[in-house]
């Protein structure tokens, strides 16, 4: 059954989203440049965040795990870190469907996108070990590791990055600093809470179910290890001699 | 004994059964150099300058024969789970970890050392008047990409698929050092002043410190049953 | 702390209640009692996948109990100083954890040092002759025979004068006389001054040096006795009381 707070979160969420697209497709403006694509900068950017949130949820919920050992952390670390890969893949899948009709070039080498597909990869790296480790405890220990190494590493890859790419100026105007219409940035946040809603939601709906698998497991083995029928008096370790 | 004499006795131990069984090494130098014939073939240096592409190709070539040393550092330890004597060893394992990084770093160094001034010859660069810098950028990138490496190598290791889990966590780890190394290297082959390129070592010489520091923190959880 | 310390209620070296390991869904061990006390020399043995070896190691803290406490020397390793409990540890392992590469008397530096212990070339000497590999101190392990191998990784283990030592199926792959002659080395060495568990198939060499006979079924104790005189085929007969199952064959030819 769920519980209250998980049901609201989920009717919040569902109110939010259809009043997000009615923001980003209706109310504001069409950019004057860019056009109609330039709408999927409200996905794009929330997005980004939200990619941002997961991998430092991970970290921290990573390092709680390391202090403490107890699995709810680890579920929890697991559970930003995928949500963190959904969300750095809806950036890596919007940005050149924006980049295309506007620059006429699929991928811009830009530093944002650029350092968004390293963490990607570092995080679909995470994943992957963890699913190659032996046991649980070392597939939470390994990916603790990893993720604390990874969320150290992404402002230092950010940088290198973007001496890489030189001084010239930024392709894409993401900034919300001067520029932005006012009902633009209306929309930005509408839809920016929105996905911090789906964030928050599809969170719990994962930690829950990695919850309950959890307890199927510890069922399976209660009902293994103690058969619930009568057992001879010389069952398993009961033999004394 | 002492933290140090640890990490000493560590890479001693490495390097003495590398000379001893000379496994590594060769495979290592023949690896990165038939990196650098391929991409001799891959490109055409008469049109091309070396020195803008040449860097780039170093660096893809100690990268690969690196994840190569990194393998074999580990691959010691758990054949006949030898690892297990470290594990019982009354140290602190981020002793074991640090004397790893450097056998790593003198592996890796002596193929670089052996593959710069090769590519020097073979396309005509002069490294010399920039010798003592190159030195410094090589160091340095070296052991950030050896300590980022030992920490993943320590963990991939233990799985069945390493071969492919350790580049794929390394490589987009090590970017800042892939990208600092060949961005200083390029700069000091064209013997552009120091103020151009300082950013890099220095960035070079923080991602050491940082990735160090945290290692040294994080191994123990790397090993653990 | 004298070799008939047995039943005096000194406090035991290893302390152990309720004990279990999971793997996954699969419980190695699953509820073990049981007290080690000083200059006792414990057999465990039981059937395959009884939890012998995971037992071990969770003494040797190489592994993490997934429940049940343990102590060694009356310590929590999860809390206390595992580096000062280690020191006071041996291992001797089917596997030498030495390497192949490096010679007899530099595998034992190298060990010593790790340990904190001063070594040098003359106290490896000294450490291989006890042993009886002074003669090949220059050789390099890939060079030696499995016997020998062996003896060097006794002789490894003991080198920091553990109060306990831990064997874990050390007659593996020994030919007859390679077992006698490491039976021969254990009954010098452990002659009642230090704590030793011994889990192995070959009960026939081990007998011999045992105090006292614990075995394991299906993840729990099943029998705990002193081993006075017993024989192979008196613990046979019992093992197959126990655990209705046949000893396993000794892997020793």
């Amino acid at each position: 059954m769920r519980a209250m707070p998980s049901r609201i979160l989920i009717a919040l969420t569902a109110l939010a989203v259809p009043v997000s697209l009615h923001m980003a497709l209706v109310v504001a403006p069409t950019e004057e440049k860019m056009g109609v694509v330039q709408r999927i900068f409200y996905y794009h950017v929330p997005s980004a965040f939200m990619a941002f949130l997961g991998v430092g949820l991970c970290a921290i919920m990573s390092a709680l795990y390391l202090w403490r050992r107890e699995r709810r952390f680890d579920i929890m670390a697991h559970a930003a870190a995928e949500l963190g890969v959904l969300f750095c893949t809806i950036v890596l899948v919007t940005g050149p469907i924006w980049a295309r009709p506007v620059w006429g070039v699929w991928w811009t080498g830009e530093v944002r996108l650029t350092s968004t597909l390293i963490l990607w990869l570092i995080y679909v790296g995470y994943l992957l070990l963890r699913e190659n480790a032996e046991n649980r405890e070392q597939a939470a220990r390994w990916g603790a590791v990893v993720a604390i190494v990874g969320a150290l590493d992404m402002p230092i890859i950010y940088k290198s990055v973007e001496w890489w790419r030189g001084l010239h100026p930024k392709v894409l105007k993401i900034s919300g600093g001067g520029g932005l219409d006012p009902s633009m940035e209306r929309a930005l946040l509408v839809c920016t809470i929105t996905f911090l809603l789906l964030f928050a939601t599809l969170f719990l709906e994962r930690v829950r179910v990695a919850l309950l698998e959890d307890e199927v497991e510890a069922l399976e083995h209660a009902i293994g290890r103690r058969p619930a029928v009568a057992a001879p008096a010389s069952g398993p370790g009961g033999t004394r001699s | 004994m002492s933290y140090l004499g640890i990490v000493a006795l560590v890479a001693a131990k490495d390097l003495r059964t590398e000379l001893r069984s000379r496994e590594q090494a060769l495979s290592l130098m023949v690896f990165a150099l038939l990196v650098l014939v391929v991409f001799n073939f891959a490109f055409d240096f008469t049109i091309l300058d070396f020195g803008s592409l040449g860097p780039g190709i170093l660096w893809v070539a100690f990268i690969f024969s690196g994840v190569l040393a990194l393998n074999h550092a580990f691959r010691i330890e758990r054949e006949q789970d030898r690892i297990e004597g470290i594990l019982l060893a009354p140290i602190d394992r981020s002793a074991f970890y640090l004397g790893k990084v450097l056998s790593t770093v003198i592996f890796m160094g002596t193929v670089e050392a052996v593959l710069v001034p090769l590519s020097a010859i073979l396309f005509n660069q002069s490294i010399t008047p920039r010798l003592g810098l190159m030195v410094l950028a090589l160091v340095l990138n070296t052991i950030g990409f050896a300590a980022v490496g030992t920490l993943f190598a320590a963990i991939t290791t233990q799985t069945r698929r390493s071969e492919v889990l350790l580049p794929l966590l390394l490589f987009p780890a090590a970017v800042p050092i892939a990208l600092a190394a060949v961005r200083a290297t390029s700069h000091i082959l064209a013997g552009r002043p120091f103020a151009r390129y300082a950013n890099w070592i220095y960035m070079s010489a923080a991602y050491d410190l940082v990735f160090i520091a945290a290692a040294v923190l994080l191994f123990d959880y790397a090993l653990q049953e | 702390m004298t070799a008939n310390a047995r039943s005096a209620p000194a406090a035991p070296l290893v302390a152990v209640r309720g004990l279990v390991k999971m793997y996954g869904g699969f419980a190695a061990l699953d509820g073990v009692d049981l007290d080690i006390g000083p200059a006792e020399s414990v057999l465990l043995l039981g059937p395959n996948g009884a939890g012998k070896s995971t037992f071990l190691r969770l003494v040797a803290m190489l592994q993490r109990p997934s429940g049940g406490t343990i102590r060694l020397w009356g310590e929590d390793p999860a809390r206390a100083d595992r580096t000062a409990l280690r020191r006071r540890i041996g291992l001797l392992s089917h596997q030498g954890f030495l390497y192949d590469h490096l010679t007899a008397a530099e595998n034992l530096v190298f060990y010593g040092r790790l340990y904190g212990l001063a070594m040098d070339a003359g106290r490896a000497r000294a450490a291989l002759a006890e042993v009886g590999l002074e003669g090949r101190r220059d050789d390099v392990v890939r060079a030696l025979s499995r016997g020998m191998q062996q003896r060097l990784a006794l002789a490894r283990a003991l080198l920091h004068d553990p109060g306990m030592v831990l064997l874990d199926e050390p007659f593996t792959g020994l030919d007859r006389h390679g077992a006698r002659m490491l039976q021969a080395m254990l009954r010098a060495r452990l002659d009642g001054s230090r704590t030793c568990l011994m889990v192995t198939h070959d009960f026939e060499p081990a007998i011999p040096l045992a105090t006292r006979i614990v075995i394991l079924a299906g993840g729990r104790v099943a029998l705990d006795r002193p081993a006075a005189g017993l024989d192979a085929p008196g613990l046979d007969a019992i093992y197959r009381g126990v655990t209705d199952l046949a000893m396993p064959p000794p892997s020793a030819s």
